[in-house]
């Protein structure tokens, strides 16, 4: 039979007892939770901070820069790019290749994106898998975006040059960084940016370009979207740089020499601030921004070399150029006096050698009579055979050393060879054998072994414009925005040729005027003819191709590559010159028919603001 | 005597007639009102969301509504029926049941599912509460086999699908019911050693390799932070950040960043953690014990073995359901996935803890007047 009151009892007694287990595992419970959000509250409070809290990096704006003018050479565009989170994608492989059935993904833009990949380590970073996409890729995406989680279209500043390959070689350009630049930039400031100068100015006012970075702390959800910005540092945007370059100048060179293997300096004398930097061919400097393609980059790896700056680094024969600071140094040394004069049959022999032959360009030489007046108006070489043996290497090597000759200017573009001026420790150093005499002999014509880049050439010719003071040559006058802009011009009158009183420079000058101006035997007559101010210059013409002793040069029977450089510098107005320039065109031929007139047209620009119709890019 | 305690004007009242327990439904509805609070801030202020819940609230109180009005004698008769059929259903789900989440819980009946696990959740209670309102307690051994025999038979089938929380409620609700027969204690005792040896032959041979993986983590969430780990992870981060007082209703930054995962529903017990801190944790809790406290009145008033020991599973499984769902959350136990009961967004879990309150408001609400 059923106990009633024994089972109620029993089930009253198991009753309490489960009621103190109830109540028991509740207090253990409280207990626990006591421990996580009294106890180890601080510890659990950071943490939940540090899942909803990110310190975002924000890149600062690169700065601008202009030209002496105020126009613009390189600024910043916005441009769209298709980029990706890699946390937020389940298969990035598959994700890539659903993205290039809609829009071109070539090859080059997946090997940027898994190197950037792999190199990144920021949470919920973007890494672009195009970085540059249009208004009608972007309309395609935006159709297909529900497709792609996690990828997303941002629109960016990028650097953009409106000018093109008419300033490659004076700006240079800026890149996407690439590792071994991760290895020598402050990691910290270059967080939240993706290009860096890779030449030219960009590269060597990269710190004053970039900026200081800037943070933002922000609150975010799981998926990194960002729901609100607690607290925010401005980025300090970099500072503006204003350059010496006279854009309208730098056009016309360009224009000038386009076509053709070259380069033109041109230079203030009174300041060494360059006017104008061009180096043909160029090339699109925007290609190399958002990355260029394998296809573009083998297009620029051609026989003109494009991507050489042969203003600061092609290394020419100065050739006849050097000619009128041969002749001052022989009149200022006293070597040789104003009146001294020679006899040219258009052959020089060394004192005790009569084998080897030293001829002059013209084959039946310039006549009787020459003084160093007419050596420079008509280039005479065997003039300055004599000259150069007469004087000796050692006076020639210093001297031309104080025109900048042999040595970096130091330009504030970095990239620049030194070239090479010859000297007897040089050639004992260097090739370890002794001088010949010889040797002296063709570097007063500016051959041999001498080397100068464009940029010595042109800075040699404005330190003749400027009676022998020469300027640190430089591109940036100054920094800064226009309120606060600074100069950074270095200080003037760095370096002094001594001219004594000056007598023989204007001698030279004067001379130089006529090689211009003289209308019977001038070699750049031509190109100056109707001039409406009055300049001065020097042709050269250099010889690439050693002739035999008897053979003639004919440029018809010769390989383009063995053609003559020409080559030309000048200056003008006369009186108080404001441009010097040198033009040195490879393979033209003679310096009076071919690079003349390119002077000419960037010295009428200069002074006269005449705008051909070809001035435009 | 306390069995004499309603009033005969308490007996004419309307709750009374319509065989409503008010101080159980009100206890009901302050839980479901908090729970309704937190759901709406862990929703993300989702009102279809809360929309779907307050329905399925209301379908769960027509069904508790329903189960009051039937007599406990009612149950008594059907409970071997009931149970028979819900085994043959689990027969039933293990060969033709549909894989939802890599388990086969559910039945396709036409268009309609139905998941029979949860039908045992009150079928297994029932048939126990039957098998010893037939006999004589406290049972011999042999009836206690038999009694064990109902319990393990279907805990095993739920097992099997596999859904280790569900059969973990069932085993404990037929295990209740016989503990409050009267088992002895030094059986109790024998049984809870023999749990123990059982144990590790369990983890080798029956559970599932995810399974194992659950308590691996549990014992050290570390060990798959992104993966099974980082629910608990996130879990303590929200309760531990939450704080003494909490960071305010819909504040909660864990919950409204979505960091902290399945945060509606089996992990709701954390967005009340971190927005309400523990002055909330303890609000929840003593609202759960007047529940259960009331439960347990309810249980000590029933005046039949069958209702006694239906009663008193019923409201000790409930306490077990919401301990191991906030012990998990806490990370104090292993994952199981069980949602917090009366709060948790959705299930058919809803459906089937009102209609075991309806099943206390009947067993209340249908004694008779017993005369001194």
């Amino acid at each position: 039979m059923k106990n009633q009151f024994k089972e109620i009892a029993i089930y009253r007694n198991r009753m309490m007892v489960s009621l103190v287990f109830v109540v028991s595992l509740m207090i253990l419970l409280i207990a626990w939770v006591a421990e996580l959000q009294v106890s180890q509250y601080e510890k659990y409070r950071t943490e939940s901070d540090n899942n909803r809290i990110r310190v975002l990096p924000v890149a600062p704006t690169r700065g601008l820069i202009y030209d002496r003018n105020g126009i613009i050479l390189a600024e910043n565009r916005s441009v769209y790019s298709l980029e990706l989170v890699p946390e937020q994608i389940k298969d990035i492989d598959q994700t890539i290749d659903e993205l290039a059935k809609i829009l071109a993904i070539d090859a080059d833009d997946r090997e940027r994106f898994y190197k950037e990949l792999q190199r990144t380590r920021e949470r919920f970073k973007k890494i672009p898998i195009k970085s540059k996409i249009d208004e009608k890729e972007v309309a395609v995406f935006s159709v297909n975006r529900h497709r792609f989680p996690g990828v997303s279209v941002e629109a960016r500043l990028v650097r953009f040059y409106p000018y093109g390959e008419v300033l490659v070689h004076a700006l240079g350009y800026v890149g996407r960084i690439n590792d071994r630049e991760l290895q020598t930039i402050d990691a910290q400031n270059y967080r939240a940016t993706r290009h860096i100068g890779k030449v030219g100015i960009e590269k060597f006012y990269e710190t004053e370009l970039h900026g200081v970075i800037g943070s933002q702390r922000v609150e975010s959800d799981v998926q990194g979207r960002v729901l609100d910005v607690l607290e925010q540092q401005d980025p300090v945007a970099g500072v503006d740089l204003h350059l010496e370059l006279d854009l309208p100048l730098q056009l016309a060179a360009f224009n000038a020499l386009k076509g053709q293997r070259g380069a033109v300096v041109a230079i203030d004398p009174k300041t060494g601030g360059v006017l104008a930097l061009v180096s043909t061919p160029g090339y699109d400097p925007n290609l190399f921004v958002t990355g260029i393609s394998s296809k573009d980059y083998k297009a620029l790896l051609n026989e003109d070399r494009p991507l050489f700056n042969r203003a600061l680094r092609g290394q020419y024969s100065p050739g006849s150029t050097i000619k009128p600071h041969i002749a001052w140094l022989g009149l200022e040394s006293k070597t040789i006096s104003p009146n001294y004069s020679i006899d040219d049959n258009g052959v020089y022999f060394l004192p005790n050698d009569e084998k080897r032959r030293y001829r002059d360009w013209k084959k039946w030489g310039h006549g009787k009579n020459i003084s160093y007046r007419r050596a420079i108006i008509e280039s005479c070489d065997t003039f300055f055979y004599d000259l150069a043996y007469k004087l000796g290497i050692d006076r020639i090597s210093d001297t031309m050393k104080q025109f900048g000759f042999g040595s970096l200017t130091q330009i504030d573009m970095g990239e620049e060879v030194p070239g090479l001026m010859p000297s007897r420790e040089w050639k004992q150093g260097a090739r370890r054998v002794h001088w010949f005499p010889g040797e002296t002999v063709i570097t007063g014509i500016g051959q041999g072994y001498w080397l100068a880049t464009p940029l010595q050439i042109a800075n040699a010719a404005a330190v003749i414009a400027n009676n022998g003071v020469r300027y640190q040559l430089h591109v940036v006058g100054a920094i800064g925005s226009s309120g606060e802009r600074r100069l950074v011009a270095p200080s003037l009158a760095e370096l002094q040729v001594d001219i004594g009183d000056g007598e023989h420079f204007k001698r030279i000058q004067n001379a130089m005027k006529e090689v211009n101006h003289n209308r019977v035997i001038g070699t750049a007559r031509s190109a100056f003819a109707d001039a409406p101010y009055l300049s001065a210059g020097k042709t050269g013409t250099v010889q690439l191709f050693g002739l035999g002793e008897d053979e003639e040069y004919e440029a018809e029977n010769l390989a383009e590559r063995l053609r003559d450089n020409a080559l030309y510098i000048g200056y003008a107005p006369f009186d108080d010159p404001t441009i010097a320039v040198a033009v040195v065109v490879e393979n033209a031929g003679g310096g009076g028919s071919n690079a003349a007139p390119i002077a000419r047209k960037v010295i009428d620009q200069y002074l006269l603001n005449s705008t051909t119709e070809n001035d435009k890019p | 005597m306390s069995v004499r305690s309603h009033t005969h004007k308490e007996r004419q009242s309307l709750a009374w007639r319509l065989h409503i327990d008010i101080p159980l439904l009100l206890c009901l509805l302050i839980v479901i009102g908090f729970g309704l609070m937190v759901l709406y801030s862990a929703g993300g202020k989702s009102e279809a969301l809360m929309y779907r819940q307050v329905t399925r609230l209301g379908m769960g109180f027509v069904v508790l509504f329903v189960m009051a009005q039937l007599p406990p004698r009612f149950y008594e008769k059907w409970a071997p029926a009931l149970y028979t059929a819900g085994i043959l259903l689990l027969f039933a789900v293990l060969l033709f049941g549909d894989k939802g989440k890599g388990a086969q819980r559910w039945l396709e009946l036409g268009s309609f599912r139905f998941q029979p696990s949860e039908m045992m959740k009150l079928a297994v209670p029932l048939m126990v509460a039957w098998f010893f309102s037939q006999r004589v307690l406290p049972s011999k051994k042999r009836e206690l086999l038999i009694a064990a025999v109902i319990v393990f038979v279907p805990t095993l089938l739920i097992l099997m699908q596999p859904d280790l929380g569900t059969s973990l409620l069932i085993a404990s609700s037929g295990i209740f019911a016989i503990y409050l027969s009267g088992v002895s204690w030094k059986l109790i005792f024998s049984f809870g050693i023999a749990g123990i040896v059982y144990a590790p032959v369990h983890w080798f041979f029956v559970m599932r390799e995810y399974q194992r993986e659950r308590v691996l983590v549990y014992l050290d969430p570390e060990r798959d932070p992104l993966g099974s780990g980082y629910h608990i992870i996130q879990s303590k981060i929200a309760i531990g950040s939450g704080g003494t007082s909490g960071k305010g209703w819909l504040e909660g930054t864990q919950s409204q960043l979505e960091f902290l995962p399945e945060r509606s529903t089996d992990f709701i017990f954390a967005v009340l953690g971190e927005e309400f801190g523990l002055v909330g944790v303890i609000l929840l809790l003593v609202m759960y014990l007047l529940v259960i406290a009331r439960g347990m009145y309810i249980g000590m008033q029933a005046q039949e073995t069958f209702s006694r020991l239906l009663s008193g599973a019923i409201v000790l499984t409930f306490f077990i359901y919401l301990f191991v769902n906030i012990g998990m959350v806490t990370g104090l136990l292993p994952v199981v996935g069980l949602p917090l009961p009366l709060v948790s967004y959705g299930g058919t879990s809803m459906v089937t803890l009102m209609a075991g309150f309806g099943m206390l408001m009947s067993i209340h609400t249908h004694r008779k007047l017993v005369s001194n």
